[in-house]
């Protein structure tokens, strides 16, 4: 769906924007209560704030479109690949049938798949810009997301565009079985090419990040970011317990956890990711600088060159 | 010693146990009991090719977990020659769920690669089941790189429930580990050969799992997600995994179908256990005919194959 008319549907949907945190005792939709701090919070407000509470600063999933929209610059997305979206080559239907599961996150979401893709300037550079959206089937990855992943490499390498990937997942799309694994080989392949073609990649972390999604593309990155609390790992806490009968730490697997790890590269609150990320870009995209690119060697900044 | 009996195996094991019991008995006794003896050998074969001619998919999910299947080590010992073992991943440790060594495969050296399960609880334990820890698979990328800077193919058994996970795995990166491996393996610049041996447990398979070419034994799996884990999502109940392991589509066949697999290697009736011999000859030769059509092609034609033959995987629309 072109951009304008998500914007018209997301419009009418506003206000009745489904929560986990919903407290049962308020008007549906419409104010909510923030897990962290327990304030109750104006759902239009929390829109208007990047989805992070104003009171604790508590980071709550965002949407696909509304993610990309708080990366680029103002106007400048323009969506890629839009109609890709999944089959149900299984025909699985243990439990619920897959189809089902489809056409519900569709008309839930109004997306025709777990990720938005395009290109865009960001901090006035020309990248490739993606987001997963966890309320499509909780963004697994299957075939289509996996497609459009691989795209959006090839399209910054294509276009020698620095790709910038916001990544929230459960992980491998089960419903399509071996499919959605061997997405896992097919997006690191492609994160592997772009690598060895010079061009920068940036991916964010945020909560949750988990499964065959953790181990491919977005840990290949050149810089890896994560929100605030997002949780990050390969097997979750649960099923750890549960097998092994280990206790975990508390903060297990939260990007501060990561970062002592020497996991990823750093923790940034949303409200500075934008800013953040242009940063980096300042560094590894000399490329896209004409000017800077004649003396790239010593990098001698263009402008701003006070900080 | 006694054969593990899988649970489907139970009344063929009841019959032949009937019939082991009624010959101690004639031999004993001389009660001339031959006529018995024939129909009671007759049901038995009749019984035996009922039962295994068609597995199910669970079924096959047992068989490739029987105890006595053949395992990397014996495939190394059995197929190999020549075996200098490479330990450690230089960082943290030597894991060893995971093998790594020069090997002389079908007369050509190689780099291999496998998961380790144990042939004893001892073994087991020490090799965690075949399970990695990201130091083991730091290990396997090691050896694949090691494999591409000197020019040998590499050829990978997988054969594990999947990577381990474990507080310390989660803490060391085991996501990152498998990605690593992913983006090695995709573009290494030497032929690669994988074979399914037994489990093809989702990412910690996966990160040896794949290459130019994927060679599944008849009763091996490969799955993104085990059928008791998958029971335990959909169903809260993981003893319903004989019809999830149905529903992922998870035997050599189903892989052939979808185009991830190339070959089937046709195992003896009731397993590969039960006559490794031939299992180890026929996947010798499938080895051997895949690296000998691989190891003639230019390198950069070949890495450029396996990308595509990699991209080319998943099904969708791109209709409005
Ligand atoms: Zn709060």
């Amino acid at each position: 769906m072109p951009i304008s008319d998500w914007f018209k549907a997301r419009e009418g949907r506003r206000y009745t924007v489904a929560s986990a945190d919903k407290s049962a005792d308020l008007p549906d939709g419409v104010w909510l209560k923030c897990p962290s701090c327990k304030h109750t919070l104006y759902q239009g407000a929390l829109n208007d704030n990047l989805s992070v509470c104003p009171h604790c600063g508590h980071h709550f999933d965002m949407p696909a479109y509304d993610r990309v929209l708080a990366l680029a610059d103002a106007d400048t997305f323009e969506e890629t690949e839009a109609t890709i979206s999944s089959l149900d080559p299984l025909r699985f239907s243990a439990a619920k049938p897959y189809s089902t599961s489809l056409s519900s996150a569709k008309e839930k979401t109004g997306l025709a798949e777990a990720m938005i893709t395009g290109r865009a300037l960001l901090g006035g550079h020309p990248v490739v810009l993606g987001a997963m959206d966890f309320r499509f089937i909780g963004a697994s990855m299957g075939s289509a997301v996996g497609e459009k992943i691989a795209r959006a490499f090839a399209l910054a390498q294509a276009e020698d565009r620095a790709l910038v990937l916001a990544i929230a997942s459960g992980g491998a799309r089960m419903q399509e079985g071996m499919l959605s694994l061997m997405q896992m080989a097919k997006t690191s392949a492609a994160a592997e090419r772009l690598s060895r073609a010079g061009v920068p990649y940036i991916s964010i972390l945020t909560n949750p990040t988990y499964g065959g999604v953790t181990a491919s593309f977005p840990v290949l990155a050149d810089v890896i970011l994560a929100e605030p609390g997002a949780l990050i790992g390969f097997t979750g806490p649960r099923v750890i317990e549960q097998t092994i009968r280990q206790s975990l730490p508390k903060g297990f697997q939260t990007a501060e956890f990561l970062v002592e790890h020497g996991m990823i590269d750093g923790v940034v609150p949303r409200p500075e990711l934008r800013d953040t990320v242009g940063r980096i870009l300042d560094y590894l995209c000399v490329r896209d600088v004409p000017e800077a690119a004649a003396g790239a060697a010593c990098a001698v900044p263009t402008e701003g060159g006070e900080e | 010693m006694a054969r593990f009996v899988m649970e489907f195996e139970r009344p063929l094991a009841e019959l032949e146990a009937k019939l082991t019991e009624l010959k101690a008995l004639d031999a004993a006794a001389e009660l001339h009991l031959d006529q018995e003896i024939a129909e009671l050998e007759a049901e038995v074969e009749q019984l035996r090719v009922t039962l295994y001619q068609a597995l199910s998919p669970w079924e096959r999910v047992q068989v490739s977990r029987h105890p006595e299947r053949p395992k990397t080590q014996d495939y190394v010992e059995m197929l190999g020659s020549d075996v200098f073992e490479l330990r450690g991943d230089r960082t943290y440790g030597d894991d060893e769920a995971i093998f790594a060594g020069l090997v002389t495969i079908a007369g050509r050296r190689c780099v291999v690669l496998g998961h380790r399960k144990g042939r004893n609880t001892k073994e087991n334990i020490r090799r965690n089941f075949g399970s990695p820890h990201p130091e083991g698979l730091r290990k396997a990328r090691r050896a694949m790189q090691l494999a591409e800077k000197f020019g040998l193919p590499l050829v990978t058994f997988v054969d594990t429930q999947g990577a381990h996970p474990g507080l310390e795995a989660e803490e060391r990166g085991q996501g990152w580990a498998i990605a690593e491996n992913l983006a090695t393996l995709a573009a290494l610049r030497v032929p690669v050969v994988a074979v399914g041996i037994g489990e093809g447990g989702s990412g910690g398979a996966l990160a040896i799992g794949f290459g130019d070419r994927l060679i599944m034994l008849e009763n091996a799996y490969y799955s993104v997600i085990s059928p008791e884990a998958c029971a335990s999502i959909l169903y809260k109940d993981a003893s319903r995994a004989p019809e999830t392991s149905a529903c992922l589509q998870m035997t050599a066949a189903d892989l052939v179908r979808h185009g991830i697999a190339d070959e089937i290697v046709p195992e003896p009736l009731g397993g590969a256990h039960r006559d490794p011999g031939m299992v180890y000859a026929a996947v010798e030769r499938a080895i051997s005919s895949a690296l000998d059509s691989l190891c003639g092609q230019e390198v950069g034609e070949l890495v450029e194959k396996r990308f595509e033959r990699i991209s080319a995987i998943g099904v969708f629309t791109e209709g409005e």
